[in-house]
């Protein structure tokens, strides 16, 4: 599975379970925006932690705001 | 001492005003007009619990009852109606202040005042005759809050009140003023010039363009809310002077996202609790704190490190717990042990985790008993170890680890388990206090004295 499919299962497998509703996944969403909130976005940092092996906001230089810099953040890491 | 008194010792009205999400209050309006609805000396003397969901409503109250009531107390907006009478019952409470959201109150006995930011006549001029009792509540082992006893001296020991700084400061907090991160802040707004209130019903977003509007100078909040911030992209539309993060460990990483981002901004660090008041300050931007901080001679802070946890001796301290079998706030040498873990490196204190296992979730304390006790009621669990696991976005988050009993609940399969185990914190606990994932283990360390070998977090 690539990292933005493996992503975007995630938002929305932890939005089922924190019982939020999910706005559809554009890169253009901004991540507060997309009905989500800080928990959720914890369980989904640690999650891809667990399924990637890595998390991108050890280094990196600043905080995503959309959806699409939260997946190239995790995409560019891989590379 | 008494704030209405502190607020208008030079003799004029204070000039500021409480920028609410709704509604804004100019604090000179207060000497001749109430929140209180014309019930303000029914109060006089009286224990009084505010209870309102509108920070800016308890804000008001808080202004009106120092030196009125004998003793009030702070209720944040995540009290529980399950919570609410064991609050009332320990503080003694005889009345409380409520406005039309608050959910907590609904089963509460004693005099009910409604309150509001629409300001109604006071009818005589404002009267000290108590010394107030200011109690606020933590986070406790088993679920139910600790209530913690302050005086208005020393919550505001930590500031010089009567400084006026040469312009009048716009602050502003992601804390709920009714904790006592964002009270202090509150305090010293009151003092000092403005304060844009945040509300937990308001997005990230949305709180920083009204701090914006107001022209915020000063805005404090924890890492965890702070990293919110930045990720709502709307930071940049405030340019403040002076940044703060205290309630968890500053990391190294939120310093340097947000020197990048407020390049005009001091951007300091303090270290503060509800029972030990406010330390220290640490504005070098470097994560932890300089080691000459301890045992500094004549400091109006005594900071020293025993056992590997930070202790506070100042007159920011709390006074006491509050109730009946209230567990001792100071150690014999007068001390309030923080609980925080500290470990010195290169000649810097770096904060390394709290001591018990007391897990910080974005600034919310988590007693890792609380979650075992539910977790351990399921049928089928032997035991359960409950820790955190650091996160970019929250500063931890808990998990746990689960000992089934032998037989047949442990040839279930695991997922199913795991599964009731879930749904059954999710029933019992707050969100931030259910474990992300649940493993399943053979066995769990245990010490030679039967106590839960817990790694500290």
């Amino acid at each position: 599975m690539s990292v933005r499919a493996t992503i975007t299962s995630l938002f929305e497998q932890v939005a089922r379970e924190q019982q939020r509703k999910l706005s559809p996944l554009s890169d253009d969403l901004t991540l507060l925006g997309s009905g989500l909130d800080s928990l959720s976005f914890a369980l989904i940092v640690a999650r891809l932690e667990d399924k990637l092996g890595y998390d991108p906001f050890d280094t990196a230089e600043s905080f995503p705001v959309t959806f699409g810099d939260f997946v190239r953040l995790y995409e560019s890491h891989s590379r | 001492m008494w704030l209405w008194g502190s607020l208008t010792a030079s003799g004029a009205p204070p000039s500021g005003s409480l920028h609410g999400a709704a509604a804004r209050v100019d604090l000179a309006d207060l000497a001749g007009a109430s929140s209180l609805g014309g019930r303000l000396e029914t109060l006089r003397g009286r224990t009084v619990l505010i209870a309102a969901q509108d920070p800016l409503t308890s804000a008001l109250a808080l202004i009106e009852l120092d030196g009125v009531a004998r003793r009030m107390v702070l209720c944040p907006p995540d009290l529980t109606p399950d919570q609410a009478p064991a609050v009332m019952r320990d503080s003694a409470a005889d009345a409380y202040v409520t406005d039309a959201g608050a959910v907590a109150v609904s089963g509460l006995e004693g005099l009910r005042v409604s309150s509001g930011p629409a300001l109604q006549p006071l009818g005589c001029a404002r009267r000290r005759s108590h010394d107030t009792e200011w109690v606020l509540l933590t986070a406790g082992t088993t679920g139910a809050p600790k209530l913690v006893r302050h005086t208005l001296a020393s919550l505001t020991s930590a500031f010089t009140a009567q400084e006026a700084p040469p312009s009048p400061l716009v602050w502003g907090t992601f804390y709920d003023i009714r904790r006592y991160g964002g009270l202090q802040i509150l305090l010293r707004a009151l003092h000092h010039g403005s304060l844009v209130v945040s509300s937990a019903a308001e997005s990230t977003a949305d709180f920083l363009a009204r701090a914006a509007a107001a022209g915020v100078t000063h805005i404090s909040g924890t890492p965890s809310h702070w990293r919110r911030a930045l990720m709502s992209g709307a930071a940049a539309r405030i340019s403040p002077r002076y940044v703060r993060l205290s309630g968890e460990i500053a990391d190294q990483g939120i310093l340097d996202s947000l020197r990048s981002a407020f390049p005009n901004a001091t951007v300091a660090h303090a270290f503060a609790s509800t029972e030990a008041g406010v330390g220290f300050e640490v504005r070098d931007g470097l994560a932890g704190f300089p080691a000459g901080l301890i045992g500094a001679p004549g400091a109006a802070v005594e900071i020293d490190v025993a056992g590997g946890t930070l202790r506070l001796r100042s007159a920011g301290n709390a006074t006491d717990y509050l109730g009946a079998h209230a567990p001792a706030l100071k150690d014999s040498e007068g001390f309030v042990d923080t609980g925080d873990r500290v470990e010195l490196r290169d000649g810097r204190y770096v904060f390394i985790g709290r001591s018990g296992g007391v897990i910080n979730v974005g600034g919310l304390k988590v007693y890792p008993e609380e979650v075992e006790a539910v977790i351990n009621a399921q049928p089928g669990v032997r035991m359960s170890l409950v820790r955190a696991r650091r996160s970019p976005i929250t500063g931890a988050i808990v998990t746990a680890e689960v000992v089934l009993v032998q037989g047949a609940a442990a040839r279930r399969p695991h997922d199913v388990v795991k599964g009731e185990i879930l749904e059954a914190c999710r029933r019992g606990l707050a969100a931030h206090k259910v474990p992300m994932t649940i493993r399943i283990v053979p066995a769990l360390e245990v010490s030679p004295s039967g106590k839960l070998v817990r790694p500290d977090a």
